[in-house]
């Protein structure tokens, strides 16, 4: 079987080189029959049909036209190669087949079914396959699209090819992942890590590099249009989609990421400020950014070159952060084994930087943007400031990431940059953001008179003071964002102002719902639920977007939780007590299970609250026999207002008690409803608009004769 | 819900006037939100219990796990327990959060504390980011100042163009036309 997958990568390489090398070809004469074409035209005025039907001509274009159509249907067969090395690595993971290195170190025999599917990407040579083959699902889709723009589509399959082979070239030549164990095979495995154990790793990764290879799709196409100096608008709108969707999957995989680590690390939070989170968070940032800016581009043609920018730089983060999780040139918790292939993904990414710089300063007079601003208060400047929070905050967190190195090489010796450093320097900044999403809806294209905005304004920031004062002044005993005394301490201050905030974007966005079907209701007579459901169908990009930002508003709501959590560890013996917040919880007792695949350790407590007995929950430490690692099972307990959090520490090696350890973690509930809204947003956003209705009475003053403009506008 | 209403009128009302006055909240306003935000950052609860979880989670378990003092985990940990009783020791004893924080830094090195400091080069954490602020937004209001002052596209022969309230009227009914 490694022989098939070895051979199946060498194709694929193969494949991707002709694909590579006979698109540049297609492309190189087809612009040069383009151009002895157009130097015709405009020398001889208009083309003479002998030179339009110039055998030699004919003959080239026809020639480059099969090349381009080899280059095409290569790439597609470079999916098919790699979906074969990927499907032979995850049989060999059922078949236990131990003589190759890739799946002695990450599988065993007793490993469930899943997991030996997930071995695919629980290693460095695994997971760059598992890319690569996502990378070739996307060329795969893009070359069956090529109809769509043939020409754009054929530069872009010659970017994504370059990048392929960058990854199949590390396949084949330094992180096999075919490679056989010399000597003795041994018979077991040494299994999978405990901590990738767990149902969301499963679906975590494969989302993860859904969205960071999917980024590769709008670079490809970014990089195209700027080679080819594209005429129009065409190409973002194109992208735009594509983003869209890479988009949702990052989302996605960043926050079952989130979730992940809350459910499986055991130490009660979702997020650590890790470098390989961080790693995850900053495309998503620019991706973000990018999503915003585009709308300059499409509504106003502005941001060009801008855009530009962000497009290479959120995937060129994404490879960064790649290069940071396999080089160990950063400490984190979750690096791969270091290794050499760090310095292949440094010289990927500068080689990368360089085309990047040479073809955008050779071209980026394409790039010249064509419109005036009118006003300062307008959508326009709500999406300039938009992007320079997204990107700081994307610099912040490049910045801390970096801090450690940058402080080593400077003074000699390295320092942390933990939650305390993010929480000072990022909060601020989003909250500011938080601001502008309330703003930015309210304010229209070129001018918003201040008249107007303070009449859409000013009920919604009522509305946000009453919730922040009604938050100050009600008991705390009516839940954790209750009672919210700011004065306390700096965490509630943020606490406060990111619900009130969250309160102020959340009416913002239904005020747009009730304006729009207010009018829709008006004209139609529909109540007001069909009426804003046909408002949304009608610009589901506009209003599928509002919902995304209402789905952040509860995400932020989530995180502002945070401020109120509360922890507590005890030993207990059976019949012992814990209270915690309105909990208490009693040790009903401990007990242990030994089964192939790990032995485990596990305590049964009886939750109360108000004196009545509501849940019993068995929190639980395994011991993998395989990889002789630890793994903590906390339970959780999540209602809408808290979570209780229970770890298992381990057993107290005098008297054999279990030691747990208990979380009230606030809000948390509200985080993962919030990426689900986000997502249906993001869905909503992507389905096709439905055709309205329009009537435009023609201005009575203009004759029809001089109704010609020759002005650029939209 | 009246009762809450009340004080929210008087106390919203000469907000609402400065920002109808300006445009935008003026600079009392701004100095209001300036002096609010300096009494809730300076304003803290100083009892041992709150010191011992705030520098807590200022601080890193050096066992390797990569974790916050207080949020490491796994029981058996060769360093947490020790740290945390030091951390209470000290505390007890009087010592103000620097000279703590000054204490562990002696014993366990400067990646003991889960942030940089503001002193030396660390200071420079905490200053790029805002300097980036700042820049960025002096960048966008200079961006928008140009593109304010450029020429407009020229009009055709024989068309007039619209401007003030007819222009607003057109741009009322093309966005209720187009964007719903």
């Amino acid at each position: 079987m490694a022989e098939i997958g070895s051979f199946a990568l060498l194709l694929a390489l193969a494949l991707s080189v002709y694909s590579f090398v006979a698109g540049i070809i297609a492309l190189a004469f087809q612009n040069r029959t383009s151009l002895q074409l157009a130097s015709a035209t405009a020398g001889r005025g208009a083309l003479p049909a002998s030179l339009e039907e110039s055998p030699l001509i004919t003959t080239i274009r026809q020639a480059s036209e099969r090349i381009g159509e080899t280059a095409r249907r290569a790439g597609i067969a470079t999916f098919a190669a790699v979906l074969l090395a990927s499907v032979v690595l995850v049989i060999c993971a059922f078949r236990d087949d131990f003589s190759i290195a890739y799946i002695l170190h990450h599988s065993n025999r007793a490993l469930p079914g899943p997991y030996k599917f997930a071995v695919l990407w629980s290693g460095q040579e695994g997971s760059l396959l598992f890319w690569s083959l996502l990378l070739a699902a996307y060329g795969f889709v893009l070359r069956l699209r090529y109809k769509t723009d043939p020409r754009l589509f054929a530069y872009a399959s010659v970017v994504l090819s370059g990048v392929q082979i960058f990854f199949l070239l590390l396949l084949n030549f330094a992180a096999h992942p075919f490679a056989i164990v010399q000597g003795t095979i041994p018979a077991e495995g040494n299994g999978l890590n405990p901590l990738l154990q767990y149902p969301e790793m499963v679906i975590h990764p494969p989302m993860l590099y859904l969205g960071y290879v999917g980024f590769t799709i709008p670079f490809a196409f970014a990089l195209g249009a700027l080679i080819m100096k594209y005429p129009g608008e065409k190409w973002i709108h194109i992208t735009r989609r594509w983003t869209m969707v890479t988009w949702a999957f990052l989302t996605c995989g960043v926050f079952l990421g989130a979730h992940w680590a809350y459910s499986v690390l055991g130490w009660g939070g979702y997020w650590g400020w890790d470098p390989v989170e961080n790693a995850s968070l900053m495309p998503w940032l620019t991706g973000t950014a990018f999503l915003h800016s585009v709308m300059m581009q499409e509504k106003r043609g502005m941001l060009k070159m801008w855009n530009m920018w962000l497009v290479f730089a959120t995937f060129w983060l994404a490879i960064l952060g790649t290069f940071l999780t396999r080089s160990g040139i950063i400490s984190s918790v979750h690096a791969f084994a270091q290794s050499s292939i760090g310095d292949w993904f440094a010289w990927f990414l500068a080689i990368t930087l360089v085309v990047f710089l040479f073809f955008f300063f050779k071209n980026k007079s394409h790039l010249r943007s064509e419109h005036k601003l009118e006003s300062l208060v307008s959508r326009e400047s709500s999406f300039l400031f938009n992007n320079l929070l997204f990107v700081l905050l994307c610099f912040t967190v490049l910045w801390g990431t970096w801090f450690p190195k940058i402080s080593e090489l400077v003074q000699g010796n390295k320092v942390t940059v933990g939650a305390p450093f993010y929480n000072r320097v990022a909060i601020p900044v989003a909250l500011l953001l938080l601001i502008l999403t309330a703003v930015g809806p309210l304010l229209a294209w070129r001018k918003t008179s201040l008249e107007s905005l303070k009449r859409n304004f000013m009920w919604p920031t009522i509305g946000a003071i009453v919730v922040a004062i009604f938050l100050m002044i009600t008991p705390q005993s009516w839940g954790s964002a209750f009672g919210l005394k700011p004065w306390q301490d700096v965490s509630y201050f943020y606490s406060l102002m990111a619900i009130a905030l969250s309160v102020l974007v959340t009416l913002t966005v239904a005020s747009e719902f009730y304006r729009g079907g207010r009018v829709i209701s008006k004209h139609t007579g529909q109540g007001m639920f069909a009426s804003m459901v046909q408002l949304t169908h009608r610009n589901t990009r506009r209003y599928g977007g509002y919902i995304v930002h209402f789905g952040v508003v509860v995400v932020i709501i989530g995180f502002a939780g945070a401020a109120f959590n509360q922890d507590k560890e005890m030993e207990m013996k059976n019949g012992d007590k814990m209270t915690i917040g309105p909990y208490t919880l009693i040790c009903r007792s401990s007990t242990e299970d030994d089964t192939p695949d790990h032995y485990s350790q596990w305590a049964i407590l009886d939750v109360f609250k108000g004196g009545k007995q509501i849940d019993t929950m068995t929190p639980e430490r395994r011991f993998y026999h395989a990889s002789q690692q630890t793994s903590t099972m906390p339970d959780i307990r999540s209602t809408l207002n808290e979570d209780l959090y229970v770890v298992f520490e381990g057993l107290n090696q005098d008297n054999g008690h279990p030691i747990l350890k208990a979380h009230l973690n606030a809000l948390v509930m509200w985080i993962w409803m919030g990426v689900w809204i986000m997502l249906i947003g993001t869905v909503l956003a992507l389905i096709p608009n439905a055709p309205a209705p329009v009537r435009v009475p023609a201005p009575a003053r203009l004759e029809r004769a001089q109704a010609t403009p020759v002005a650029t506008g939209d | 819900m009246s009762r809450l209403l009340n004080p929210l009128s008087s106390l919203g009302a000469p907000l609402f006037a400065s920002f109808a006055r300006s445009g935008f909240p003026g600079r009392k306003l701004a100095q209001a939100l300036l002096l609010s935000a300096a009494v809730f950052l300076l304003l803290g609860a100083g009892d041992p219990a709150t010191r011992f979880t705030e520098l807590g989670h200022q601080l890193m378990c050096i066992c390797g796990c990569n974790q916050i003092l207080l949020e490491c985990n796994h029981v058996g940990c060769p360093a947490s327990d020790g740290m945390r009783n030091e951390l209470m020791a000290s505390l007890t004893r009087g010592d103000s959060d620097s000279l703590v924080e000054q204490g562990f830094v002696q014993k366990y090195g400067p990646t003991v504390l889960a942030a940089p400091t503001t002193k030396g080069f660390d200071r420079a954490a905490y200053i790029m980011p805002f300097a980036a602020l700042f820049l960025g937004f002096g960048l966008i209001v200079l961006v928008i100042r140009s593109w304010k002052n450029r020429p407009s596209p020229a009009i055709a022969d024989g068309l007039t163009p619209v401007r003030g309230a007819e222009l607003e009227q057109f741009r009322d009914q093309a966005r209720k036309e187009t964007d719903l």
